[in-house]
C-alpha cells in the first residue's frame, strides 16, 4: 500500500509527497526529516518569504499612493480638504481607496468574492433553466432551439472557457504539427525545401498570427452565425503552439538510432511497419517534449489572443477588470494571475505524466 | 560452388579527400554448414564485411554471392546478431522476438507465432524474463534476446559481429557455449567476427586474420581440426591448440607491426628546458 502510493505519486511528479508518507510509517525517521525539510518545507518557506516580500511592497506602494493623494488634496483643495481625505482613507471607505499594488489579503478577499459570485451566478442560471424548463420543452417539440441562460459568466466559468480553447487549439496543433513533423523527418529533400518557410514563421508573434486567421476566418464565416471568436482564437493558439512540436516531430523522426533502421532492415519491414513500429516509437519521446511545449506555450499565447480578439475566457477576464477599475479589480487580476500560473503547472505535469506512460527510457548500461 | 562467396569486394566510405577503402579486394569462400571465424584489430573493416555480407550495405567493387545469386538486400535467410544487441527498448523480450517471428513465418496463427516465441526464449533460458524490458535485462541476458531473435527467423546463415565483445569474462564464456549447442543442433552455416582469438578457436572450423584496414584484405586461413565438443580448460593442456594459438597471434602481432612501421611520418621533439620560476607567493612562517 505505502509503496504503491509511493510509486504513484513520484509516477505523477509529485515525489515531494515521499518523505511525509514515510515519516508517517515510522521510516528512517532521521533521514526522512531532512529528505522532508528539503522537499516540503523549504518549499513553503520561500512562498511565505515571497508572500512577505509582496506584502511588505505593497504596503510601501499604498503608502506612496497615500500620501499623494492627501498631497494633491492639499495643493488643490486647501487643509481642510487634506484632512477629509487622510481620515476618509483611513477609515477604509471604498471611495477613496488608493489604487496599486493589491496585498496578499486583499488578493485572498478577491478570490473568496469571485467564488462567492460563481455561486450566486450558479443559483441564477438554475432558476433560469426552472423557470424555461416548459418553454423549452415546448420549443424542442416544435423544432426550435432552446432559450439559453445569456448572463454575465462567472470567473470559474471563464476558466472552462478558456481551458476549452486551449484543448482545442493544442488538438488543432497535435493533428497539423505530428503529421507535417513526421514526413519532414523521413524525407530530407521535404525538410530542407520547407526549411525557410518554418524558419521564418516560428519566431512570427501570436498577435501577427492572430490578424492573419482573424482576415481569413473574417471572409470564410461571413455567412454563418456559429461562433468566430472561439474559432479565431483556438486556431490563433494552434498556430502560435505548434512549431515546437513541429521541429522536434522531425528532429526526432530523422534522428532514429541506425541500429533499430539496421534491425527493420534486416527483418525486412515494410515501410508502414518501419513508420509505426521503429521510427515513432524510437521518437516518442522527442514527440512528448515537443507537445509539452506546445501545450505550455498554447497557454501562455491563449491569456494574450482572448485579450485582443475579445473572445471569453481568462484573458479577457484580465482585460474587462483593467479595463472596469473598479476598486478591487487590480485584486482579481492578480488572483486570474495565479489561476493562470497554477492551471499551467498542471497541465504540464498532466503532460508529464502521460509521457511517462507511453514513452519509453533509455538503457540504462 | 561455395555457399557464401565474395569475389574481389572493396568498399569506401566518404568522398573526396576524406575517402578512405576500408576493405580491399577481399576473397572469402565459406562452405555449407561451416563455422567461419574472422579475427581482426578494431577498425579494421570487420563490421563492414559482416553488412555487405547481410545487405545492409552495398559493395563497390566485387561482388558478393550467396547461395550463387548476388545478394541485394537483407534477407531473413540471413540472420544478423549485431554487437551492441540492437533491441528495441520499448518492446519486451516477447515482443522483441515476435516480431521478428511475425516478419519472417507471416502465415503463421498467433498461436503458432506464441508458441515458437515462447521455445525460442526457453532455449537460451530466458523464460522468466520473457515480460521483461531490455533496460531490466543485463548485457548478457540482452545478447541472448538478440541470439534468440535471430535464430527464431530460422535463418540458413548466422551472422555475428562480435557478439561478445562487450560482455565480460565469465558471461562470454557461458554464452560461447550456449552459441555452440545452439549451432550444434542443426549445424547451419555461421560466421562469427571477433577480436579473441581463442573464442574463433573454441568455435569455429577455420580462422581468417582480416588485416588492419584502411584497405583491409583477408590473410592466410587456418584450420582448425580439434574434436567437437571442446572444452574450454582441456584445449588448454592440448599441443596442438597451444601451437595453433600461438601461430595466429604471432601472425596479427607482424602485421600490427608492420602497420605500425608504415607510418613513416616520426615526430621531431623540440628541444625544451624546464624553467623554474619563483613561486609567486612566498611561504609564511610563523616559527
Amino acid at each position: 500500500m505505502k509503496d504503491r502510493s509511493i510509486h504513484i505519486l513520484n509516477f505523477v511528479g509529485l515525489g515531494f509527497f515521499e518523505p511525509a508518507i514515510r515519516l508517517v510509517t515510522g521510516e528512517e525517521v532521521k533521514k526522512n526529516m531532512i529528505v522532508l525539510l528539503k522537499k516540503m518545507f523549504l518549499p513553503i518557506f520561500s512562498i511565505g518569504m515571497f508572500l512577505i516580500v509582496w506584502h511588505s511592497g505593497a504596503t510601501y506602494l499604498y503608502t506612496v499612493e497615500k500620501n499623494a493623494r492627501i498631497e494633491k488634496a492639499l495643493e488643490d483643495r486647501g487643509e481642510v480638504a487634506a484632512q477629509e481625505m487622510k481620515a476618509c482613507i483611513e477609515s477604509g471607505d471604498i471611495s477613496c481607496q488608493p489604487n496599486t499594488l493589491p496585498s496578499p489579503a486583499q488578493v485572498w478577499t478577491a478570490y473568496q468574492s469571485l467564488l462567492a459570485d460563481h455561486r450566486v451566478i450558479n443559483q441564477k442560471k438554475a432558476a433560469f433553466a426552472e423557470k424555461v424548463a416548459t418553454t423549452n420543452a415546448q420549443r424542442e417539440a416544435q423544432g426550435l432551439v432552446a432559450i439559453k441562460y445569456t448572463g454575465r459568466p462567472s470567473f470559474v466559468d471563464q476558466i472552462f472557457t478558456s481551458l476549452k480553447t486551449v484543448f482545442a487549439g493544442f488538438l488543432l496543433a497535435l493533428f497539423i504539427a505530428v503529421p507535417i513533423g513526421i514526413m519532414l523527418g523521413l524525407s530530407e529533400t521535404l525538410r530542407s525545401s520547407v526549411n525557410w518557410l518554418i524558419q521564418i514563421f516560428k519566431p512570427v508573434s501570436p498577435v501577427v498570427w492572430l490578424l492573419l486567421v482573424f482576415m481569413i476566418v473574417k471572409t470564410l464565416t461571413k455567412n454563418s452565425d456559429s461562433d468566430s471568436s472561439f474559432i479565431i482564437s483556438f486556431i490563433s493558439v494552434g498556430l502560435c503552439s505548434m512549431w515546437a512540436t513541429l521541429v522536434n516531430t522531425s528532429m526526432g523522426v530523422s534522428s532514429v538510432d541506425k541500429d533499430y533502421i539496421n534491425v527493420a532492415k534486416v527483418l525486412q519491414l515494410s515501410v508502414g511497419q518501419k513508420v509505426f513500429k521503429i521510427i515513432l516509437p524510437s521518437s516518442f519521446p522527442l514527440i512528448f517534449t515537443g507537445l509539452r511545449i506546445t501545450l505550455s506555450v498554447a497557454w501562455m499565447v491563449l491569456i494574450a489572443i482572448e485579450l485582443l480578439a475579445q473572445s471569453p475566457g481568462l484573458g479577457s477576464f484580465v482585460w474587462e477588470e483593467f479595463q472596469n477599475g473598479a476598486n478591487d479589480s487590480n485584486s482579481k487580476i492578480i488572483v486570474a494571475m495565479f489561476v493562470i500560473g497554477i492551471i499551467g503547472f498542471l497541465l504540464d505535469r498532466i503532460m508529464l505524466t502521460i509521457q511517462k506512460f507511453v514513452t519509453f527510457t533509455e538503457e540504462t548500461a | 560452388m561455395a555457399y557464401i562467396e565474395l569475389k574481389n569486394v572493396s568498399k569506401s566510405f566518404g568522398t573526396g579527400q576524406a575517402r578512405t577503402q576500408v576493405l580491399s579486394n577481399i576473397n572469402l569462400e565459406i562452405e555449407e554448414g561451416e563455422f567461419v571465424a574472422i579475427v581482426g584489430f578494431t577498425g579494421s573493416g570487420k563490421t563492414t564485411l559482416i553488412n555487405l555480407i547481410s545487405g545492409l550495405i552495398m559493395p563497390d567493387e566485387g561482388q558478393v554471392l550467396f547461395k550463387g545469386e548476388p545478394v541485394t538486400g537483407p534477407s531473413h535467410e540471413r540472420g544478423v546478431i549485431f554487437q551492441n544487441y540492437s533491441l528495441l527498448p520499448w518492446l519486451n523480450v516477447r515482443n522483441n522476438v515476435g516480431m521478428a517471428v511475425k516478419e519472417a513465418f507471416k502465415k503463421m496463427t498467433k498461436k503458432e507465432r506464441n508458441k515458437r516465441v515462447e521455445d525460442y526464449v526457453e532455449m537460451v533460458n530466458l523464460s522468466p524474463a520473457i515480460n521483461k524490458l531490455p533496460k531490466e535485462l543485463s548485457g548478457g541476458m540482452r545478447q541472448r534476446v538478440s541470439v534468440t531473435r535471430a535464430l527464431s527467423m530460422s535463418p540458413e546463415v548466422i551472422l555475428m559481429d562480435e557478439p561478445l565483445s562487450a560482455l565480460d569474462a565469465l558471461t562470454r564464456g557461458n554464452l560461447q557455449q550456449e552459441i555452440l549447442k545452439i549451432w550444434n543442433k542443426d549445424k547451419k552455416t555461421a560466421l562469427l567476427i571477433t577480436n579473441d582469438v581463442d573464442e574463433g578457436i573454441l568455435m569455429a572450423d577455420r580462422i581468417i586474420p582480416l588485416k588492419p584496414g584502411p584497405k583491409a584484405t583477408l590473410g592466410p586461413e587456418y584450420k582448425i581440426n580439434l574434436e567437437r565438443p571442446r572444452d574450454k580448460t582441456a584445449l588448454n593442456h592440448n599441443e596442438e591448440y597451444r601451437k595453433l594459438r600461438n601461430s595466429i597471434i604471432e601472425y596479427l602481432i607482424q602485421i600490427g607491426e608492420q602497420r605500425a612501421s608504415k607510418k613513416e611520418s616520426h615526430y621531431v621533439l623540440p628541444e625544451i628546458k624546464p624553467v623554474i620560476k619563483p613561486a609567486p607567493f612566498k611561504k609564511m612562517s610563523f616559527s
